[in-house]
């Protein structure tokens, strides 16, 4: 029987342009073919998140931008403009 | 302290905008040797914050090592005299572990200026296939809280430590990093050590080339993950410098020159107008 699963693709670009380089990147497998860790790739799957976009990929959640708060706007942390992308896949469950 | 152990300004300015050191095949094979069977056996730990001079008593290799000339100089460089042992951990990956460890910092969100030193030391070959420590380069001033960065698989300029027995890696505390998978049949170790300092981190290194043109363009450089977040990053180095330094006036590019430049005295054509 035919199911659908989701493969998703995190993007970590250098701004928040959907065009801009990628600077990190995850990949998680929904369909359990493929198994993926850290330090599994030296360079990303796309050069940009458009580029991901045309080859298939759904831009599923953009980052918020927020104004950083008082005494922070120099303090670092997370990546800050992630990007979640998904692909559904058919896999066949018997 | 012979000045020839100490660091010198250069590599300063690499541990700031790097987040790490890296000292090649610096442990004796006979002295690795010793400490490879050591660190199997299980090596003894102590009470966190008591003085690092009083643990590791000989005859033991791990002591030895981290008593080496070589290795006193770069704590001295960084901790200064008399540094406390935090903890360590004989990290080991076994064979056919094909899982890497998520990205995360040790312990957890640190907001100081002051900074401990963690030592990976490698005493055995550690190939790729074996995995090696992945550090990300210049990750170390980021705040998070230990796994909040466990998400992350890969960033452009990771760096597996992939390198001969002997080899030695100084970190600062905040590195980002995590243990790569062991393709090999063979056990890996690395030996973690943290130390805490007890005096103010102010110039304790060889400062004799500190005016060198490179130590401005190593602070300087670019990380390639960075994206528009490099600017912010040269902020941190530019304050982590002039806490080493002391000198308030240090700067890189201007980025924190322009800012702090807030002039309060009124024109003399304008106040000649208000008269």
């Amino acid at each position: 029987m035919l199911q659908l699963r989701q493969k998703l693709l995190v993007l970590y670009l250098h701004n928040p342009n959907l065009s801009s380089g990628v600077g990190a990147w995850s990949f998680f497998d929904g369909t359990g073919k493929e198994e993926t860790t850290t330090g599994d790739s030296e360079e990303p799957p796309y050069s940009s998140v458009v580029e991901a976009m045309r080859d298939g990929w759904r831009v599923i959640q953009f980052p918020q931008q927020f104004p950083a708060y008082p005494d922070m706007e120099y303090n670092t942390s997370f990546l800050k403009f992630e990007y979640i992308l998904e692909k559904l896949e058919e896999i066949d469950d018997g | 302290m012979d000045k020839k152990h100490l660091l010198n300004s250069k590599q300063m300015a690499n541990f700031a905008a790097d987040g790490y050191l890296r000292f090649d095949e610096l442990v004796p094979e006979d002295l690795n040797r010793a400490a490879h069977e050591n660190i199997d056996a299980g090596v003894d730990g102590f009470s966190a914050g008591s003085p690092l001079s009083e643990a590791y008593p000989d005859p033991s290799p791990i002591g030895k090592v981290f008593r080496l000339p070589e290795v006193q100089g770069v704590i001295h460089s960084l901790v200064g005299p008399d540094p406390l042992y935090d903890h360590h951990a004989a990290h080991r990956v076994e064979p056919g572990k094909l899982t890497g460890q998520h990205w995360h910092a040790d312990a957890i969100i640190d907001t100081r200026l002051h900074f401990d030193i963690q030592f990976f030391y490698f005493c055995h070959d550690t190939p790729r296939e074996m995995g090696g420590t992945m550090i990300l380069p210049g990750s170390h001033y980021r705040r998070i809280s230990e796994s909040d960065i466990a998400r992350y698989h890969n960033f452009r300029g990771q760096q597996p430590i992939v390198c001969k027995a002997g080899t030695i890696v100084v970190v600062h505390h905040g590195i980002w990093h995590c243990a790569q998978p062991n393709h090999t049949e063979q056990r890996r170790y690395m030996f973690k050590l943290r130390l805490n300092p007890t005096v103010r981190q102010y110039r304790l290194w060889n400062t004799d080339d500190l005016d060198a043109p490179e130590v401005g363009s190593n602070l300087a450089k670019h990380h390639p993950w960075y994206g528009l977040e490099g600017r912010l990053e040269m902020v941190n180095r530019i304050k982590f410098w002039r806490f080493l330094t002391g000198d308030e006036d240090f700067d890189i590019g201007y980025w924190l020159g322009r800012l702090e430049n807030m002039p309060e005295e009124l024109a003399d054509s304008f106040v000649g107008s208000q008269s």
